[in-house]
């Protein structure tokens, strides 16, 4: 027998001795104490959830880009409905009876119990001789929002807009009740935790004609609601405000970024719209119009649009030329003779002196040079295979970030496209690949695809020498946890030695500045260093893409700038000087090229007319 | 030689099985009413309470392969099931998915798993059949710290993936060891500790200090009746202390007030052991040794609470003990539960009628929080009756454990048993205000099909056990 069996009755009675203690404090709080009953009947407490006002957003200079206003949405709580003067009601609120039969119906739809928007955005005005009447509608009661207003009507895209939260988060996520609104796209989605604060509720009782009695237990059971951190953006209003209006009556992307930090100072996506239109009663309808615009206003260009580079591309290739020793600074290898010929097939170029060196290929987009350059590299014996060369070349361009998502914090970035050797194996055949096939890679031209973002990272790269940080909009979460900041602190190094750079901006200073003529002369600017390089994409859609990449001041860059305009011709007829005045209006404060901004501005591309 | 199938059928403990069978199905009843939407019901697997019952479905398959599998095969495999699972719980350490803070899931396409779920089970059948040892002696301190190292080695995994609630878990298996005769002054010693616990989140140092030295000078009277000595001794801490006051008021006069009191208690003990080795007194010597641990440990609870604990825990902590009230933050959820339990009165809203737990008030309402729903719903009724169910159950399983012929079998039984009580007392308790808000599911009732597998996996093999009770299994 065992010894200890007794204790069997000790750990049977510590069970019963448990239970029937929690039954006790059962018994205390279900039936003897009357602070956490709650009364049974459901209609004598309303619960009112108090939205929290979102958060403020700011320009990196501290100006205020987004708040809030005030509104009412009208809810309904169909069980608690009782007749009432329909004609009172709309005239009230302006609508027609037959629309409150519809939303009564979609309210019901929805729920009996749980009370439903039955009205949106009612202005403070018309909800004030409401709410004289409230005491007659019964079932209905009003809550308070906050919309967003936009002082300076612009970066539409990238604040992004709020909406109403669809069925299936409302399901899922704890914190959203349907009706509730959320951030859809832009920065609005990307920081909606930070944004949206926390709602509380408020505990009413109200007496059976629906008015209001007071808080019940005097708010104990009330939560507040916390408002959402303010955000401050690295956005430059001014210069975003300038970017949109050079880029009015056009379509196309700018994108400017402080090299040294990776932060985004302007981000033009044209044709824009009014941010304001995303707001409010009208929301859907006016999404809808420009969702059927041909020219898709709402398609967020900088990051979704994938261009072929052009020119602007001959950069990265004479740094993995360098890197791969295959090239160097001093030496002229390759003629022009107004093109690049072998023999049938031709690739143009236009006139210069000839023979050059990689400085001078840059500074006159020799394309010949470039041809050549790509073909020695492809064909050199050191890499016993042209499919091991190409990973070579692929390997480095990746490197640049090229080919996949840059990790900006905003949605919906695509990632460009770098080709690979299997795709190229399909269209040709495995180990069938030659030199000559794929020539365009080396003027940017061929299946290489960028994002106008990645170009700027492009120009932000090489200001810096060799790396760059990742773009983003947001400076700082105002009082709120800002470590997520760290990851844009990192510096991402390309595979290309810094001692290879400054041949490139050699290359792309004179460019814009060579006495002797550069391709992008119209970029120059007064007592500034711009380097650049223009880009002229051919596309299947109609006229050339007008293609610009700068940075500037040549030591010690304040700003890197990628500036695409679709359909517009050579680089440097119109991304070049729209690229150039955002340079001059960023490190100067103002313009002093009136003529050439007045070109710019009035410029008409989509009409084709100049006005 | 009977069929395997009719014997289980025959020697099956159905009143346990039909047990099983309602509080799964109260359970899912449950999880409907705090899951629905009153207005959409369809059945899909997209809702809650539809991928609960395809749970429930699994659940059965496991108990009926759990009683074809041979009783022998559970305690032959034991430490390999254990070793298993350690590695896994490893894993899950390194390459596991976080869920709600805690890195502590498996995710397999759409399943998640828990593998701590498991891993009591683990721990259950290793702890039984280390205990079932011919040669297991209970009070021998070897035997003691292998029990300990069996049930807090996956503990401590789990407590680094972040779960404190499923880490706690483990500390019910004691009683299973107190069952087989752990010493009772064990017993003891771990209610003193938790005292201590207590005692030092709600005290300053000085004040516990104080009443550790009372406390053992007491111990001292009752053990050697010497009132002129122990005289001599108090005087000798209480000189000890005054005089490091005034050097530590002259010197440093901003330290803590507990400074010259340890220094006054340190300088006495020398001479305390002198005095109990020159009279051979090992107990005055014990009371002093437990004494110094006392503080020691009072201390490192300081240390643990500020610097182990995440601050949501000890917010948690200090609402319980009513250190601080903060009904918006840390208290929120205890607070809207109480409000929901308490609204349910004495008969309860009724079925679907709760309001409290509609509005997603109480957050977690279908998983940790899914009492509130019942008390709510069901009233005082219905919680009680649930309450007494569950004690059934607790009851039937020690009952199930006395009457097996094996050691093995019953040790089970009491880690089942054990395991359960842990569970259902401290989820309520929390919906009560009875107890800090761990994280623990509710057996059969909370949504989730990791817990609600394992509990069926943990009780089922005993029932298999129970089936065969009369052999010995070792």
């Amino acid at each position: 027998m065992n010894p200890f069996r007794q204790r069997c009755y000790v750990i049977g009675g510590l069970f019963a001795l448990i239970i029937f203690v929690y039954i006790g404090r059962l018994f205390y709080l279900q039936v003897v104490n009357e602070s956490y009953k709650m009364s049974a009947s459901n209609n004598v407490l309303r619960y009112v959830t108090q939205y929290p006002a979102r958060g403020l957003m700011y320009d990196r200079n501290g100006v205020l880009l987004v708040h809030n206003q005030a509104a009412y949405d009208l809810m309904v709580t169909p069980n608690q409905l009782h007749e009432f003067d329909t004609a009172l009601f709309c005239q009230l609120l302006d609508i027609d009876k037959a629309q409150v039969d519809k939303r009564l119906r979609k309210a019901k739809r929805y729920s009996y119990y749980k009370p439903s928007t039955f009205l949106e955005q009612i202005s403070a005005e018309q909800y004030g001789a409401f709410q004289e009447n409230l005491y007659q509608f019964k079932g209905f009661y009003a809550q308070t929002r906050s919309l967003r207003i936009y002082p300076q009507n612009i970066a539409a895209h990238t604040f992004g807009y709020v909406g109403e939260v669809d069925d299936k988060t409302a399901q899922n996520d704890d914190y959203y009740k349907s009706g509730d609104y959320i951030g859809i796209s832009g920065i609005e989605r990307m920081y909606e935790e930070q944004l949206r604060g926390r709602k509380g509720v408020e505990i009413f009782m109200v007496d059976v004609h629906n008015r209001i009695k007071g808080q019940y237990k005097n708010g104990i059971y009330d939560t507040l609601a916390v408002n959402g951190h303010d955000i401050t953006l690295t956005l430059d209003a001014r210069l975003q405000e300038y970017g949109e209006r050079l880029m009015q009556n056009k379509i196309g992307s700018i994108v400017a970024l402080e090299p040294s930090t990776g932060e985004i100072l302007a981000i033009v996506s044209a044709p824009t719209y009014d941010p304001g239109l995303l707001v409010g009663r009208e929301r859907s309808a006016n999404y809808k119009q420009l969702r059927a615009d041909s020219l898709n206003p709402l398609f967020c260009r900088p990051l979704q649009a994938r261009y072929p580079p052009g020119s602007t591309f001959k950069t990265v290739n004479a740094l993995i030329g360098l890197q791969e020793g295959i090239i160097n600074g001093i030496y002229t290898y390759y003629p022009c003779h107004y093109g690049y010929t072998v023999g049938r097939f031709h690739m143009g170029c236009h006139g210069h002196t000839s023979p050059l060196n990689v400085v001078e290929a840059l500074q006159h987009s020799c394309n010949a040079y470039f041809a050549a350059e790509y073909r020695a590299l492809l064909d050199n014996p050191k890499y016993q295979t042209i499919d091991s060369a190409f990973n070579v070349w692929r390997n480095h361009a990746t490197s640049f970030g090229f080919g996949s998502k840059l990790g900006v914090d905003l949605p919906y970035e695509v990632a460009g496209y770098v080709p690979t050797l299997s795709f190229y194996n399909r269209t040709y055949g495995k180990g069938r690949l030659k030199s000559l096939y794929i020539v365009s890679n080396s003027i940017g031209q061929g299946e290489l695809l960028l994002t106008p973002l990645q170009m700027a990272n492009l120009a932000s790269t090489i200001a810096n020498r060799g790396h760059y940080f990742t773009p983003h909009v947001v400076k700082e979460i105002r009082e709120g946890d800002n470590s997520f900041l760290d990851a844009f602190r990192e510096p991402h190094y390309t595979d290309i030695d810094t001692t290879y750079f400054p041949l490139v901006i050699e290359g792309m200073y004179r460019a814009v500045n060579s006495p002797t003529g550069g391709t992008a002369g119209v970029a120059a600017i007064k007592d500034i260093d711009v380097c650049g390089k223009t880009g002229t994409a051919e596309n299947p859609h109609g006229k050339d893409h007008s293609i610009f990449m700068a940075f500037a001041p040549r030591e010690n860059p304040q700003i890197a700038i990628a500036v695409y305009v679709e359909n517009a011709g050579f680089g440097a007829s119109y991304a070049a000087p729209i690229a150039s005045l955002m340079i001059e209006r960023y490190l100067t404060g103002a313009v002093t090229r009136s003529w050439l901004e007045n070109r710019m501005l009035q410029m008409d591309l989509i009409n084709g007319t100049t006005r | 030689m009977e069929q395997r199938g009719s014997s289980i059928l025959q020697n099956i403990d159905w009143f346990t099985v039909i047990l099983y069978l309602v509080l799964v199905t109260l359970g899912w009843i449950n999880i409907f009413s705090a899951s629905y939407s009153p207005d959409n019901i369809s059945f899909s697997l997209a809702t809650r309470y539809g991928r609960q019952m395809m749970w429930i479905g699994a659940a059965v398959l496991i108990a009926i392969t759990m009683l074809l599998i041979d009783s022998k095969f559970y305690s032959t495999f034991a430490e390999i099931i254990y070793v298993t699972l350690m590695v896994t719980l490893l894993g899950v350490l390194l390459f596991g998915s976080t869920v709600n803070g805690a890195k502590s899931w498996i995710v397999i396409g759409p399943v998640q798993v828990q593998p701590a779920e498991f891993a009591k089970i683990a721990a259950s059948l290793t702890l039984a059949k280390y205990m079932s040892r011919y040669h297991f002696k209970p009070d021998g301190f070897k035997s003691m710290m292998i029990v300990c190292c069996i049930c807090f080695l996956p503990s401590v995994f789990i407590l680094l993936q972040n779960d404190t609630g499923s880490a706690l878990v483990f500390a019910a298996l004691m009683i299973a060891y107190f069952r087989e005769g752990m010493k009772p002054l064990i017993f003891v010693l771990g209610l003193l500790m938790a005292l201590l616990f207590l005692l030092s989140l709600l005290y300053e140092m000085h004040v516990i200090i104080i009443v550790i030295e009372v406390l053992a000078f007491g111990a001292f009277y009752v053990f050697r009746d010497k009132p002129k000595e122990l005289g001599i001794g108090i005087l000798a801490v209480i000189v000890g202390t005054a005089a490091a006051y005034a050097v530590c008021q002259w010197l440093v006069p901003d330290w803590p007030k507990y400074v010259p009191l340890l220094f006054g208690f340190g300088i006495a003990i020398p001479f305390f052991l002198a005095y109990t080795y020159r009279h051979r007194l090992g107990k005055i010597a014990a009371i002093i040794g437990i004494a110094v641990a006392s503080i020691g440990f009072a201390f490192s609870v300081g240390y643990f609470f500020d610097n182990v604990l995440a601050p949501h825990q000890r917010a948690r902590i200090n609402h319980l003990l009513g250190i601080e009230v903060d009904l918006q933050g840390a208290g929120y959820n205890v607070n809207q539960s109480m409000i929901a339990i308490g609204s349910g009165g004495f008969s309860g809203k009724g079925y679907l009628q709760g309001t409290q737990t509609k509005f997603k008030f109480v957050p977690e309402q279908s998983t940790d929080f899914i009492f509130c729903t019942i008390g709510e719903e069901w009233g005082f009724v219905g919680s009680t009756v649930l309450l007494l169910l569950f004690l059934t159950l607790l009851v039937r399983l020690l009952i199930l454990a006395e009457r097996q012929k094996s050691k093995f079998s019953r040790i089970y039984g009491y880690c089942v048993a054990s395991i359960f009580f842990f569970h259902i007392v401290v989820n309520i308790g929390m919906t009560i205000g009875l107890m800090p808000v761990i994280g623990i599911p509710l057996p059969f009732f909370s949504y989730g099909g990791s817990s609600l597998w394992g509990f069926t996996m943990l009780l089922f093999i005993f029932l298999k056990l129970d089936c065969n009770r009369m052999e010995l299994i070792t």
